[in-house]
């Protein structure tokens, strides 16, 4: 059951059951469905929609006594006459305007990469504007300078990968500051691309000895580089080499045979294809399908001196986000951000890595509509995987309190309320377990998960 | 230099620019298509990959896109797309602010020091340590204290460009000739009035020919820090094509930089003539 539903649909049932009737209850229904940002035709539709349903549940507090109601009188009746006693056009336009946003004009930073999709097309496509913010979105040289900028105030939000505020946040490789992600931008749109001299060896157990490139050293393209190679028995610390390298300058060094492969974020990997420099190996979404990639990330000062500002710039990213994760919108989004202000890369290397429709390198043309995908809810079982790669790779020493640094830096209870208020449908529980290569991963028990790995740094 | 002379090296110019050119021509020439794949694929695909073009832009490619760029320099598409004019204004007036600030600091220390030979001695060692430091090295300190990315830049430019002026000016200060210190001390010429009238005058083509060094420097330093802070300016405009892999548009910000380090001498070549005199 969906939240923006039309509530006064007779056959809909606004408390209990499912709507599709193979669950027994609405929350295994949604559970099971997770978060789809299903299509709504408009803003006003959704929220007229939220209020609609609170005025008849309040109206008819028996669901058998409302649709009786609704059947006798029928549905546009009912709508004509709700309306005449409750200013619903009202109600819903107060819902819909939050707290005013203590300060409009804001500086977001972010990678030209694909993973930032949403936090880029918000600009250009009115997102931004439309929850009454202003803000300039700003493009940045690399993590590293985008966390310094982040954290001297100069942006007021920032795109990160996905572990980076779990790092900011206990002090790896920055002073320690508390950072916290309301949303996630990505989920898959990564791969694994080598050398198209490589094209024989497809099989990870011959690449010993090769140099593979990833993108900062807290990223997901470390952890499931790694982990990849170390469920083919290959160890990332003794038998290969892994260097940080800055996106752009991977298909370069690609070309330059300074490297034989990397796991990057998309558009790059597209890119050393379209130049015909390598091939796709692996798509990040065979590793483990729906990882997270990057973030949206604001410091906690930010959050607590303007919780409307911050609250209006979540909106606009889940909005975006929820557009962005329908198909039919791919292409024009790959229109929006390809421009020099924004990407700054040729349209048809977006529209391939957007509608997953793409040149494999090797001559194929493969299709893939989750080749990347675009889902807000910031599970908090990602964050416990992260925070068990970090140690599995001694970036983190000692114990670590897997679930409090989980609910501080990934903030699912505030963005479930807020998605909620705009008629989305958020998950149950901030948890859910998932699989890595056929691996389970049970959020509750992470030091046992940590312990099965006979591959990992100073065991 | 006589006029036959300088046709003749003019010439000699223009003969080695059509060499270069040539050769650039020739040597990046696409070399038909290499590979067949289906005209699905090839949709997908650059024209690297397609039609065997070199990776490396030919002349003609980086002409047609200068001109472009030269017919709208001024041209603002948002925060991380302006004209090239824009980014070299912004650039020139990084490297302004900078500069200057160091010769704010560098000549009246740089005075003092050389008139003083205990002092110049003891702070030799410093200055010899600080002066070969990268600009790059100094970033990230910069960052770090300073927290704010454009000041950054500015006091980057300013830690890098102050010391050869500092030297340059002890150095001309101290070496001004002992016989006209004296002439001016039997003259009873006070100590500020001496400094003005005698020893500026005599060191000033040192001092002026440290400051040459300086700007050149400076204009080293802006488009690596630029480069790294990102924002605005012609380091950021090489990186941000870099990113889209467009070797043109770097080739031409290439082309500008030489052009307008080369403008930003000759202005302090022809300071330093002024200050010239015969002996």
């Amino acid at each position: 059951m969906s939240t923006f539903d039309n509530p006064f649909d007779p056959d809909r049932n606004l408390r209990t059951g499912c709507a599709c009737g193979q669950h027994r209850s609405a929350e295994e229904h949604e559970q099971a469905t997770a978060l789809r940002c299903e299509p709504v035709e408009s803003e006003e539709k959704r929220y007229e929609g939220v209020v609609a349903s609170a005025v008849m549940r309040a109206m008819f507090p028996q669901d058998v006594a409302r649709r009786a109601f609704l059947k006798s009188v029928g549905a546009s009746t009912a709508l004509a006459a709700l309306s005449q006693f409750f200013p619903l056009k009202t109600a819903t336009e107060v819902f819909a305007q939050a707290g005013a946003p203590e300060k409009k004009d804001l500086k977001v930073g972010f990678i030209p990469i694909t993973c930032a999709t949403p936090i880029i097309m918000a600009a250009p496509m009115g997102f931004y504007s439309k929850h009454g913010l202003n803000v300039e979105v700003v493009k940045t040289a690399g993590w590293a300078v985008i966390r310094d900028k982040t954290i001297n105030k100069e942006y007021d939000a920032a795109h990160m990968l996905a572990p980076m505020p779990i790092a900011i946040s206990l002090g790896l490789g920055a002073n320690a500051i508390p950072f916290a992600v309301p949303a996630i931008e990505n989920i898959n749109g990564q791969g694994i691309v080598l050398a198209t001299k490589h094209k024989d060896k497809r099989d990870p157990k011959d690449w010993k000895g090769l140099k593979f490139a990833i993108p900062f050293d807290y990223s997901m393209h470390n952890y499931l580089l790694r982990y990849y190679l170390a469920e083919h028995g290959i160890d990332p610390d003794t038998d290969v080499q892994l260097r940080s390298v800055p996106p752009p300058e991977m298909v370069a060094n690609l070309r330059a045979d300074n490297i034989d492969g990397f796991l990057a974020p998309d558009n790059i990997c597209q890119r050393a294809i379209y130049d015909g420099v390598g091939f796709m190996h692996l798509l990040s979404k065979e590793i483990w399908d729906g990882h997270p990639c990057c973030s949206f990330a604001a410091s906690r000062e930010f959050i607590t001196t303007a919780p409307n500002s911050f609250a209006a710039l979540t909106r606009a990213i889940v909005d975006a986000t929820a557009y962005a994760s329908k198909a039919e919108n791919r292409k024009q989004i790959a229109e929006a951000i390809a421009p020099a202000n924004y990407i700054n890369a040729p349209v048809t290397v977006l529209e391939q890595v957007l509608t997953g429709t793409y040149a494999d390198g090797l001559g194929g043309v493969k299709t893939d509509p989750k080749r990347v995908d675009f889902d807000p809810f910031p599970w908090q079982s990602f964050a416990v995987w992260m925070l068990t790669q970090m140690k599995r790779w001694g970036q983190i020493k000692g114990d670590v309190d897997y679930k409090a640094v989980a609910e501080q830096v990934y903030l699912a209870t505030d963005t479930k309320k807020l998605m909620t208020e705009m008629g989305l449908t958020p998950p149950g529980s901030a948890y859910k377990s998932f699989a890595v290569m056929g691996k389970n991963f049970d959020p509750a028990k992470p030091e046992d998960y940590l312990a099965s790995f006979k591959i990992r740094k100073g065991a | 230099m006589s006029t036959s002379l300088r046709l003749r090296a003019g010439l000699v110019s223009i003969v080695l620019l059509a060499a270069f050119l040539g050769i650039w021509h020739l040597a990046t020439r696409s070399t038909g298509t290499t590979t067949t794949m289906s005209p699905e694929y090839a949709k997908l695909m650059g024209l690297t990959a397609t039609q065997g073009k070199s990776a490396m832009p030919g002349p003609l490619d980086v002409g047609a896109k200068l001109w472009e760029h030269l017919k709208r320099p001024f041209y603002d598409n948002g925060p991380n797309d302006k004209g090239l004019g824009i980014q070299l204004a912004y650039s020139i007036a990084r490297v302004g602010t900078g500069y200057l600030l160091a010769v704010l600091v560098a000549i009246p220390l740089g005075f003092l020091i050389g008139m003083s030979p205990l002092l110049s001695k003891a702070l030799d060692p410093f200055i010899q340590v600080l002066k070969p430091i990268s600009p790059l090295a100094w970033m990230p300190l910069a960052l770090y204290t300073i927290k704010d990315s454009s000041v950054s830049a500015i006091f980057v430019i300013f830690i890098c460009s102050i010391w050869p002026m500092l030297l340059n000016t002890v150095f001309g200060v101290a070496s001004v000739r002992k016989e006209w210190v004296n002439v001016a001390r039997t003259l009873e010429v006070g100590t500020v009035r001496r400094a003005f009238t005698v020893i500026l005058p005599a060191a000033a083509p040192t001092i002026l020919t440290g400051m040459r060094i300086s700007i050149g420097i400076a204009w080293l330093v802006i488009v690596a820090a630029e480069m790294l802070v990102g924002g605005t300016g012609i380091g950021y405009f090489v990186w941000n094509e870099w990113n889209n892999l467009s070797i043109t548009n770097v080739i031409i910000a290439i082309l500008l930089i030489g052009v307008v380090g080369m403008l930003l001498d000759q202005i302090l070549a022809r300071f330093t003539r002024m200050v010239t005199f015969p002996e």
